[in-house]
């Protein structure tokens, strides 16, 4: 009984980190119809950004958040203007493999620049930490990483439903004509979505530090993660993915306590289940 | 495209070309044979083995990314799995062969294997569309990684090795100072997967996938049977690329999750096709090529650092094909062609 209130809770702290690394991916998505292949990858560039402020500067995975985030919004902000922005309108195949192309950039100059060697930070006060309620343990990183997720979540789902600004991202995401009407410029607000996606990625990436080692590959496993978390909460739906997150989380738990070797199978099986039975997903309209 | 699919194409009549001198029409059979001469004479005019073992890969990977090339090129469905395909040839050939079949009835076998795969897997995928596709099949392939990988008598994470036997074109084993033979199966069986592809991609279903490609609502439309030709596309596609698989597993002799199932191999199929041209027939032949000897160079050059510059360079390659000229080199010398034919024209009428 122990074990599955364990397994749970586990899945509930991991799951508000997958929700987190989806946002990114779902708001792209929401926005301008295109699935960004690199994301994982963007979400790597932000776990070494938080690992070189650590290992050069001798930050906190937690101070240096805002670097990383800071970090991945320009690298959204590079990729919208150098890539995305030339292949909008274009077939979906020259999108699927413009971002595809990128994805496998950015793993080669990981490779390149960092070697495949794994990066690891250590933070003795967040392993110090841990908490215990009737026999289920919580982990300090595991905490801070759960805490973190939920706060950035958040504050995404408020700029983007509560603002003015994240109001007219979503104008020029439903009709850029209609938008453009209402002295929106649709290409900027594009632009803008990318950068928000990046910052909320390099934040989420910062955050991973505190638990994960950081490689060339690291995006690769998190980011099916959010395909099925996209998927499983309706592409483009933000509430969508906070809640499908902590679903597939816990489902993941569950499972890795009866059978650890297939949890990321369990996890696609479900990404196949939901687009084929239920394709707009749990809070997806379409 | 011919058949119903034409009378939706837009009413706009075609601009008048402008008149220039009368070019010889490129015969039809000249590309297959100067493609073939070029590889028949490689091996000859580089002599050495290393040489020699980049072709037969080059070939190999060329069969595969030729099979992706179906699929993704002509049909429109961009698949992120074909390392599923790759892996049934590899690991049907490895066992029928671990258990004393020959390696020619192990391999001619393991292509139904790999087709019947493709339409289990298919069957439900293919009511996707675009990324949801591209998403699935990467899911399908996965899952199938995870399970040879949990499997104990495909060899868990270890993999299968294969056994050395007596060398002879029957047992597909030759010897390894010479793999001039090697590189003759090889390009023999890349006629063959091309010979098959080039049959199903002049009949009636070429140009139904091509419509399908084109516009799948349009398709379905007219009265082409959409799923069923995906399926068949599928299936052929599933098949050619297995055919790889199945010579792979008999040049390296040993399969492994990683190198038969891995996404990366999915991944290097894509970008090899994408990169000589999807949708054109010598495309993938192009790219694979491109790809094996940059791979070569590159490894060669930062060897023992653990770095590599392979994977930054494709990357770098394949956003460029798609930023600028999404149907690939080819494309692009198309293009190149036909401007210069263009400003040839132009300097000749001046006068």
């Amino acid at each position: 009984m122990t074990d599955l209130a364990q397994a749970v809770v586990n899945g509930v702290l991991i799951g508000a980190v997958f929700a987190l690394v989806a946002v990114g991916l779902t708001l792209i998505y929401g926005v301008m119809d295109i699935v960004n292949f690199a994301h994982g990858e963007m979400l790597m560039l932000g776990m070494y950004s938080s690992f070189f402020a650590w290992s050069l500067f001798g930050l906190d995975p937690l101070v240096s958040l805002p670097m990383a985030g800071f970090a991945i919004a320009l690298t959204g902000a590079l990729m919208y203007y150098g890539v995305i922005a030339r292949v909008l309108g274009k077939s979906p195949l020259a999108q699927i493999i413009a971002t595809f192309g990128v994805q496998v950039f950015l793993r080669g100059l990981a490779q390149f620049l960092w070697t495949p060697d794994t990066r690891t930070v250590t933070s003795p006060w967040a392993d110090d930490l841990r908490l215990e309620v009737a026999g289920v343990v919580i982990g300090g990183p595991q905490l801070i990483m759960a805490i973190g997720a939920v706060v950035t979540t958040g504050a995404v789902a408020l700029f983007m439903n509560r603002t003015k600004t994240g109001g007219a991202i979503r104008a020029a995401g439903e009709d850029p004509a209609a938008a453009s009407l209402m002295g929106i410029n649709p290409k900027r607000m594009y632009a803008l979505a990318w950068v928000i996606a990046g910052a909320a990625t390099g934040v989420a990436g910062g955050l991973l530090m505190n638990g994960y080692s950081s490689s060339p590959t690291a995006g690769v496993t998190f980011v099916l993660m959010a395909f099925v978390v996209v998927a499983f909460g309706g592409f483009g739906s933000i509430a969508g993915a906070a809640v499908a997150g902590l679903l597939v989380g816990v489902a993941q738990g569950v499972v890795g306590l009866y059978a650890p070797s297939y949890t990321l199978a369990a996890a696609l099986a479900l990404y196949l289940l939901v687009v084929l039975v239920r394709p707009q997903g749990l809070l997806g309209t379409r | 495209m011919s058949g119903p699919v034409q009378q939706l194409a837009p009413a706009v009549a075609a601009p008048e070309q402008p008149r220039r001198p009368a070019v010889r029409r490129w015969p039809r059979w000249a590309t297959p044979v100067l493609v073939f001469g070029a590889l028949i004479a490689y091996p000859f005019v580089l002599q050495d083995s290393a040489a020699h073992n980049i072709g037969i890969l080059a070939l190999t990977y060329a069969i595969a990314a030729s099979g992706w090339n179906l699929l993704g090129g002509y049909t429109g469905q961009v698949s992120f799995g074909h390392a599923l395909y790759f892996g049934a040839g590899a690991y049907v050939t490895a066992l029928l062969v671990r258990a004393g079949w020959s390696p020619w009835l192990a391999i001619a076998l393991s292509l139904p294997i790999a087709a019947a795969i493709a339409v289990l897997t298919g069957y439900p995928v293919f009511r996707l569309r675009n990324h949801y596709y591209s998403i699935a099949t990467i899911a399908v392939a996965e899952i199938a990684f995870l399970l040879v990988t949990n499997t104990s008598w495909l060899g868990r994470a270890n993999g299968l090795e294969l056994p050395i036997t007596e060398q002879s074109l029957a047992n597909l084993q030759f010897s390894l100072q010479d793999k001039r033979p090697y590189y003759f199966v090889a390009l023999a069986l890349f006629a063959l997967a091309a010979g098959a592809l080039a049959l199903f991609l002049r009949g009636r279903a070429g140009s139904y996938v091509r419509a399908i490609r084109d516009d799948q609502f349009a398709a379905a439309a007219v009265g082409i049977p959409v799923h069923r030709y995906k399926l068949a596309a599928a299936m052929v596609s599933g098949a050619v690329t297995a055919l790889a698989g199945g010579f792979y597993v008999m040049y390296v002799l040993f399969i492994d999750p990683q190198s038969g199932l891995g996404l990366d191999l999915s991944v290097s199929f894509t970008l090899m096709a994408v990169l000589g041209g999807a949708g054109r027939f010598w495309g993938p032949l192009l790219g694979a090529w491109v790809l094996v000897i940059v791979q070569d160079v590159t490894r060669h050059e930062f060897s023992g650092t653990g770095r590599s510059v392979d994977l930054l360079i494709y990357g770098a390659l394949i956003t460029i094909v798609a930023v600028t000229e999404p149907g690939g080199i080819l494309a692009l010398a198309q293009r190149l062609a036909k401007w210069a034919r263009r400003t040839a024209g132009r300097t000749e009428a001046t006068p």
